[in-house]
């Protein structure tokens, strides 16, 4: 292996000298413990390398070991329910061997070279494959189907492929390209930093629900879309994340834990494996794939964890998978960035933040996508991505949230006087938008009521309407308001506070379904229109709001999936109304 | 024998120069002799072939280009431990200041310390009863987490701190306990304040002290915090002791980092700071925590005094992004003459969901606290608008909303210096206000919990 010479240690980063033949972005092991890390810059023979771990006891003329490859993930059977560091070092296997600190310098294989996988092929002697072609499958998990796949960049004829139980490293098939014969075997490599190859790609036109009734009904994002959650500290970011981890309608989630707290990993570590993907009832895990790097552990790894994240991510979605990706948060990876740009003494943007940190943003998100894989078959995958920010002092000035918002389609605004309230998700309905509407619209109206679409309409007006009539009310009185104008602030606190209040960790509320969000907000809704008919027909607000159907609107949350319950309490609405109105007395008689 | 260097270069602020150096290495720790012949500390901050950058931890005063013998140690700086180290107090470099004598070590332990690896860390989960009742029923502290206090200059941050360490129980258990105290840049009367206190109730002897005071060198803050958690993480992962750590004052620290960061020519980020502070900050509050199978734990309270009472100061506001939640204090409370002054609306306790409930400490309390807070919120709201519009034109609901807000700064959130109150306590006094509020309002409260609760009063 070629050897540089270190010249120079400044915290994260690390300046070689004698590196010709050294490549942008290639790995590097540092010093006598080979710590690892990655080439950023080249100035002649210098090369400027930023260093995954602490660079603590490193010193000049210690050597520099490079090995000519950028940094890379594994990719195969056994990333399913890990957890790896920002750089695909096994946590938990590292543990095991080192204990319960990380130490430096470990080097342990991301998959297990052990593990023995039944391998099922796809493909028979003779025929005739292409890159991204199905080889054969393994079974990893209950809820996943590995499908092992022709490498990019390959094609030609099977020489040869097995059956049985072999471990990663064995080879399963043979292929036979021109003169040359290549082995293939069940993992392969990617460089982290180039996204995999498509056929073609595709506009979004399905909803990824993810049963939080703000995000389904109000602002839904797409399967292959992109959307960011940004507020200040103390806005439910996470939990946000964590449901959207937690519930989505994905075959696949990664999880890339930038930068945050140990304790939250900890929790999305130790509840993951007890929770049931309401879709198929298996534990969570089984779709899950984990990077944790925690905000004590190095920064520039830090700043290579989305990407590694965002890698094997792809790689399912190659299999025809729809993965989604959660980031939290990416204003710690930005900060990272901005670290390293700093201690390489480049000419700082906005706020000491890189220049070239939106074209990062945006190169980061546009590896979402719906897709028609590479392959025969032509599969669709799709990739969602989901990012989280922590602007400071939550102001949405920042540069990272204003070059997310460039290039997200969906934008979750948190609102911490909303958090403050205890009203979660904290999520503001009249900042929040989606563009995905109309992508998706036809889906909806198909799939879950014909009237969806114009159902949400209504319930968004409404809001918009109350916060209208709120700003009169505060300058005149609520007194000076019409019963009607009344009887909309009624509706519209009945969407916040029954609808889009839900509590993440109630049993029954931090789950709804479609068909269930759609019958709760039109249980809502028929309340409102049956009470402007009252008024009409000379009905006092007060009896209206005495309806004791109300109550049972307010419990709607609680029931569980599906409940028939919810159905009757259309009925009863109906029944209280007509009551009502059957009752005797005008307004005239009540004053 | 160690290498002596007589190549002193440049002397820019607390930095120091050394020119012609061999077989140094980044991190490593230093010595400097000054002319007099009185020793200094520090540490390599930046190493090239030619010269190391030296942050020195005693200041500069003094040092001279000339004349100054400086030595390279070998090893980063390092903490003696053993169980002798209980009880004593040491100044902000960690040597004895209680005439005592040194440690004995049974081992040196590298304050930068290793991360934690977040597969190792068990969940906090065991409610800590701090007897606040503003902390405890609504933001409540559990054990391994880390809560900071955010303050402002003038409020009664110390004696909030002092209360907690002199009242924190877990329920039910009987374990060993110790507080570890770091102290940065607080003046003699704070210090000699959490002393007497200390010593007063006894905690003295179960406690351990790194004090770097108003008049020592600032850049001694920057390894002050770090020698308390590694006497912390000694105490709770090797002696299973469960540790409250408590650092004074974050702010002070903050500007000692910006101090040399501004030294190195480095380009600031908000304010000044070093673009770093995030990283900095988290390589020190993430050692708090739990370990599965270990016994001891972790929980640190660190407390920062705002600039001008704002909390999107970089300080307040990075922290805010790394600890578990935080309790604010309140100037306008402060000043209607309620101790504690928490402000329980944008205070916030993060981990309080494994904490709470049946078997930790009632089955009701999540879904009291959730309503307390919609209420108080909702009172606020309504005293806001009577400002504008005089308390005639606010509804019924409002005016009893109004009364609610009153009612809870009053009786909730007032108590005393020395009053512990356990969780039935402030649970039921919660409910009792609770009372005030028609039933069909209480939105946010379990059905059955209703039943049992709300109708046992009438």
């Amino acid at each position: 292996m070629k050897q540089g010479k270190i010249i120079r240690v400044a915290g994260p980063l690390v300046v070689a000298s004698s590196c010709l033949g050294a490549k942008m972005y290639d790995m590097v092991k540092i010093g006598e413990m080979e710590l690892i890390g990655e080439i950023i810059e080249l100035r002649e023979d210098l090369a400027f390398i930023q260093v995954y771990e602490d660079t603590t006891g490193i010193g000049p003329e210690e050597p520099v070991f490079l090995t000519g490859q950028p940094l890379s993930v594994e990719l195969g059977p056994g990333l399913i329910s890990s957890i790896y560091d920002g750089i695909q070092r096994p946590l938990d296997i590292i543990r095991a061997k080192e204990g319960d600190f990380v130490p430096r310098g470990v080097e342990v294989p991301p998959l297990d070279r052990e593990k023995k996988w039944e391998f099922i092929p796809l493909v028979k002697k003779g025929q005739e494959v292409k890159e991204g072609d199905f080889l054969g499958e393994v079974q990893e998990t209950p809820l996943l189907m590995h499908k092992i796949m022709v490498p990019v960049g390959l094609s030609g004829k099977i020489a040869e492929i097995k059956k049985g139980k072999f471990v990663v490293e064995e080879t399963i098939a043979r292929i036979q390209t021109g003169k040359n014969m290549m082995d293939v075997k069940m993992f392969q490599t990617w460089s982290v930093r180039r996204s995999r190859e498509v056929h073609e790609r595709l506009m979004p036109d399905e909803p990824l629900t993810t049963g939080q009734r703000v995000l389904d009904t109000l602002f839904p994002l797409a399967k292959g879309g992109t959307g960011c959650i940004p507020g200040p500290f103390g806005s439910g970011k996470t939990v946000v994340q964590h449901q959207l981890a937690k519930w989505s309608d994905a075959q696949i989630i990664v999880f890339v834990a930038c930068g945050e707290r140990g304790n939250e990993v900890a929790d999305l570590l130790l509840s993951f494996p007890e929770l049931d993907d309401p879709h198929t009832g298996r534990p969570l895990l089984e779709r899950t794939v984990m990077i944790a790097n925690t905000s004590n552990m190095p920064v520039a790894a830090r700043e290579a964890s989305i990407y590694t994240g965002m890698t094997i991510a792809e790689y399912f979605r190659d299999m025809g998978y729809s993965v989604a990706l959660m980031a939290d948060s990416t204003s710690r990876w930005a900060e990272a960035l901005r670290e390293i740009s700093g201690r390489m003494e480049e000419m700082p943007g906005e706020e000491a933040y890189p220049a070239y940190l939106a074209s990062r943003i945006a190169e980061f998100y546009e590896r979402a996508g719906k897709v028609v894989c590479l392959g025969s078959d032509n599969r669709i995958g799709a990739l969602s991505v989901m990012g989280a920010v922590s602007p400071p002092g939550g102001d949405l000035s920042d540069p990272v949230v204003q070059a997310t918002l460039k290039v997200v389609k969906v934008f979750w605004a948190l609102d911490d006087r909303l958090a403050n309230m205890r009203h979660f998700p904290a999520i503001n309905w009249l900042l929040s938008y989606s563009l995905y509407v109309e992508n998706i619209k036809d889906y909806l109206n198909t799939k879950v009521a014909e009237d969806f679409i114009s159902i949400r309409q209504e319930a968004m007006q409404l809001l918009e309407e109350e916060s209208e009539l709120q700003e009169i009310a505060r300058l005149v009185g609520v007194e000076s308001l019409s019963p009607r104008e009344r009887l909309i602030l009624e509706s519209a606190r009945s969407i916040r506070e029954d609808f889009l209040h839900q509590n993440a960790f109630h049993p029954q509320d931090t789950y709804t379904s479609m068909r269930m969000q759609y019958l709760m907000i039109r249980i809502i809704l028929h309340f409102h229109h049956s009470g402007m008919n009252a008024l009409e027909e000379g009905k006092s607000l007060d009896e209206i709001l005495k309806l004791e159907v109300r109550e049972k609107i307010s419990k709607m949350k609680f029931l569980p999936v599906d409940d028939p319950g919810l159905l009757e309490s259309y009925i009863e609405v109906d029944n209280a109304f007509k009551k009502l109105l059957q009752k005797k007395g005008s307004r005239e008689d009540n004053v | 024998m160690y290498k002596e260097y007589l190549t002193v270069s440049n002397i820019v602020g607390p930095l120091v120069i050394v020119e012609k150096i061999r077989d140094v290495k980044y991190g490593e720790l230093v010595e400097i002799e000054a002319a007099g012949g009185f020793l200094r500390r520090g540490t390599v901050l930046d190493i090239s072939t030619e010269r190391a950058i030296v942050q020195v931890f005693e200041g500069t005063v003094g040092l001279g280009v000339e004349k100054s013998k400086v030595r390279f140690l070998g090893r980063s700086q390092t903490l003696a431990v053993s169980e002798e180290i209980v009880g004593r107090i040491f100044d902000g470099s960690g040597r004895p200041k209680d005439h005592g004598p040194q440690i004995i070590a049974k081992k040196m332990l590298d304050i930068i310390g290793s991360p934690i690896n977040p597969v190792s860390r068990d969940y906090p989960s065991e409610f800590i009863q701090t007897g606040i009742s503003s902390i405890d029923g609504m933001n409540p502290l559990v054990r391994g987490q880390k809560l900071p206090l955010f303050s402002g200059s003038g409020l009664p941050h110390a004696r909030i701190a002092a209360q907690i360490a002199r009242q924190a129980v877990v329920l039910g258990k009987e374990e060993k306990f110790a507080v570890v105290f770091g102290a940065m840049g607080i003046t003699f009367e704070e210090a000699n304040f959490f002393i007497e206190d200390f010593r007063n109730t006894g905690a003295l002897e179960r406690a351990v002290l790194f004090l770097n005071l108003a008049n020592e060198p600032p850049i001694e803050r920057i390894a002050t915090p770090r020698l308390a958690l590694t006497c912390a993480e000694y105490l709770a992962f090797e002696l299973d002791m469960h540790v409250l750590v408590i650092l004074v004052d974050m702010t002070f620290y903050a500007e000692a980092l910006r101090e040399i960061s501004a030294a190195r020519k480095e380009i600031p980020g908000r304010r000044g700071y070093p673009g770093y502070l995030y990283t900095d900050l988290a390589s020190m509050y993430e050692r708090a925590g739990r370990i599965k199978g270990k016994a001891g734990s972790i929980t640190l309270i660190p407390i920062l005094t705002m600039p001008e009472d704002d909390k999107t100061h970089p300080i307040a506001d990075l922290t805010g992004y790394i600890t578990e939640g935080q309790i604010m204090l309140s100037r306008e409370i402060h000043r209607k003459g309620i101790y504690p002054p928490i402000d329980v609306l944008p205070s916030l306790s993060r981990l309080k969901d494994k904490g709470i409930g049946e078997g930790k400490t009632r089955e009701d309390h999540a879904d009291v606290l959730n309503q307390l807070f919609a209420c108080y919120a909702r009172g606020k709201e309504a005293r806001e608008l009577s400002l504008i519009l005089g308390e005639a034109a606010l509804s019924d609901l409002d005016k009893l909303y109004l009364k609610f807000a009153e009612l809870f700064e009053d009786e909730f959130v007032r108590q005393g210096e020395f009053e512990s109150r356990s969780i039935q306590d402030t649970l039921d006094v919660g409910w009792k206000l609770l009372f005030t509020i028609p039933r069909q309002e209480l939105k946010r409260i379990r059905p059955e919990y209703l039943e049992k609760y709300y109708a046992e009063e009438k």
